[in-house]
């Protein structure tokens, strides 16, 4: 891998993963790096192992072979909040918000800010709201923390998901599929959001079917197919056609 | 810290959503209230009764009969549970309330000789502070309820049971238990504290019922509770939406077990307060209540679906049924209209509130 990040240490590192459910094999001898601040495409066919590798990642499923690091320490995830606590995060594609609540108690759900009076510890909403706005500022996005997530548009909804994952001050944000049903202005918005997460050093796996989005903010891309890694390759040294041509075989590797 | 929200958006594409599109000017709550008050000048023109001191007095009481019940079962339908055990619950408290206060109150009852001795005269006579015996009874009757309430959220946060059925079941089991300890002839609180018993749970303060005194302190604690805590955030959270709670971390488990004690300890405490102004806990009190309690948060606004309810829409979900039977009765009609009329009135406020999002 001929890149500018040799010598510098990976951020996650990932070698001879893999992952048996009973007889089928999901993931096979899978060797993979991010570094920090890098934007990493993971495309592959549905069944390529994509989610499997994800989930691994992210602490849903542990791995049958192989080693992962992060951060240079080697780490066995046994439920995702493991793999939040060293820095992990996962976008999902249904973005797992409570709709009925406003953004800024999204950003801050299970982490809420709290003042206390006497031996009651109350919300402090003020602050809550301050630093939801500030991230939305970061983000560039036009989102009020106290609009409920019922009325907002998708890009609104991925800026919220998005802006949970900045309050933990993750290192890894792992983006599932996440402009497959929003609009074309929306799609713009986010990728925009991508770029402002690897602004801040943040390193984004996107996990896309979608060639344009890809091409259009990763630095790399890496190409599942049958549970292997077939290739990993600099974006500017591949093309669309040669990436759907290694996710349906027709190309072997690369 | 009350900063100014200094914006560092421009929100150019964004519009404001507008104060009456918004909390209670949008909500369910708000309209039924309207309905309230337009109600409330309708009954005063119908009938010169209707607003005397003791008519109000009497609506009030009546209504504050299944309000807090209604405030604990609300907590279980923001999370988008629902719990049909509330009715067999309150006589089931309110039974061993009153059986542990005549046990204690009895001379030669197993343990009753730390309350209570037997005078020379034949009398008996209090053998410890007063009041006592009163408070031990309804913790007794409390600590039931805590019991219920933990097994039903055992069964439905751990065994991932349907709340329907468990409650179902637990409907059936309490009111069993309720016959078998009393024999099927119910209980009654005796003995020398039954008069603060009585004083506390059927008198009044200047003039204002007790249980509609406990009903405000209740409701504005659950207002706190549901809008100022993370506790009441995750219960709006899980009703919003389970899965997300789960993910970003929330105890799902324990919240959801919580809100299944809060509703049986609501329905324990007013199954005590109905049984003070009954005079007695017979075994078949508060039968089908449940169904009461369940329409008064529905009409009050709270989603079955989860996600949306209030101390406010229970108590004026409570109100309004009470209104429409104190109403009914005023006008002489026939009190077997009243259920049905309460029926159209369910499906009619949630009627209602489904053409108004559609519209909006």
């Amino acid at each position: 891998m001929a890149t500018a990040q040799e010598g510098r240490q990976p951020l996650l590192e990932l070698t001879g993963v893999g992952k048996e459910f009973g007889a089928i094999r999901a993931l096979h001898d899978v060797d993979m790096q991010v570094f920090p601040g890098e934007v990493v495409g993971l495309m592959g066919d549905n069944g390529a192992g994509k989610s499997t590798l994800v989930k691994i990642i992210a602490g849903n499923f542990r791995p049958s072979h192989g080693e992962v690091r992060f951060d240079g320490n080697a780490v066995h995830f046994h439920r995702p909040i493991d793999a939040r606590a060293v820095g992990i995060e996962v976008v999902y594609q249904d973005l797992a918000l409570a709709d009925n609540l406003t953004a800024a108690a999204n950003v801050f759900l299970g982490r809420e800010l709290k003042r206390k009076f006497g031996p009651f510890a109350l919300l402090d909403h003020n602050a809550m709201a301050a630093r939801a706005l500030e991230l939305f500022g970061e983000l560039r996005s036009e989102t009020r923390p106290h609009d409920l997530v019922k009325q907002m548009s998708g890009g609104q909804r991925q800026a919220v998901a998005i802006a949970r994952t900045r309050l933990s001050n993750a290192k890894l944000v792992m983006m599932d599929e996440p402009t497959a049903a929003i609009s074309v202005r929306q799609v713009e918005q986010v990728l925009s959001l991508i770029h402002r997460l690897k602004e801040q050093g943040v390193a984004v796996m996107l996990i896309s079917h979608r060639m344009p989005d890809v091409f259009a903010v990763c630095d790399r891309v890496v190409v599942m197919r049958r549970g292997e890694k077939r290739a990993d390759k600099p974006i500017r040294d591949t093309s669309p056609e040669e990436v759907t041509a290694l996710i349906t075989g027709a190309k072997e590797a690369a | 810290m009350a900063m100014p929200l200094e914006s560092p958006i421009s929100f150019t594409n964004v519009g404001r959503v507008r104060w009456w599109q918004r909390g209670i000017f949008a909500s369910q709550t708000g309209y039924v209230l309207l309905a309230l008050l337009v109600l409330l000048i309708v009954m005063h023109f119908a009938s010169p009764y209707f607003f005397t001191q003791g008519n109000m007095q009497n609506v009030a009481k009546n209504f504050s009969f299944i309000a807090i019940a209604t405030l604990g079962i609300t907590f279980v339908i923001i999370t988008g549970g629902i719990d049909l055990s509330v009715g067999s619950m309150m006589c089931f408290s309110a039974m061993i309330t009153s059986m542990v206060m005549s046990g204690l109150s009895t001379p030669d009852m197993p343990g009753a000789s730390l309350f209570v001795h037997l005078a020379a005269d034949g009398k008996t006579v209090v053998a410890n502070v007063p009041g006592l015996i009163l408070v031990v009874s309804v913790l007794a009757g409390l600590v039931t309820a805590l019991i219920v309430g933990l097994v039903n959220g055992f069964c439905i946060a751990v065994l991932g049971l349907s709340p329907f059925v468990t409650t179902l079941g637990m409907l059936s089991i309490v009111r069993g238990l309720g016959y078998v300890v009393s024999n099927g002839r119910g209980s009654f609180p005796g003995g020398p504290d039954a008069d603060y018993f009585y004083a506390l749970t059927s008198g009044d303060l200047f003039g204002v019922p007790a249980p509609f005194l406990y009903l405000v302190l209740l409701a504005a604690v659950m207002a706190v509770v549901l809008h100022h805590t993370a506790f009441g955030r995750h219960v709006f959270a899980l009703g919003g939406n389970e899965k997300a709670a789960e993910l970003t971390g929330i105890p799902v488990v324990r919240v959801k077990i919580e809100v299944y004690v809060i509703c049986a300890l609501a329905a324990g405490l007013q199954g005590i307060i109905v049984s003070g102004w009954l005079g007695s806990a017979p075994a078949n009190m508060a039968t089908s209540y449940e169904l009461n309690v369940i329409a008064a948060a529905v009409i009050g606004g709270a989603n079955l679906a989860g996600g949306v309810g209030g101390p406010l829409g229970a108590i004026v979900g409570c109100v309004l049924l009470e209104v429409i039977r104190n109403g009914l009765v005023l006008a002489q009609v026939n009190s077997y209209w009243q259920q049905a009329l309460v029926g159209v009135i369910i499906i009619l406020a949630v009627l209602v509130d489904r053409i108004r999002s559609r519209v909006t």
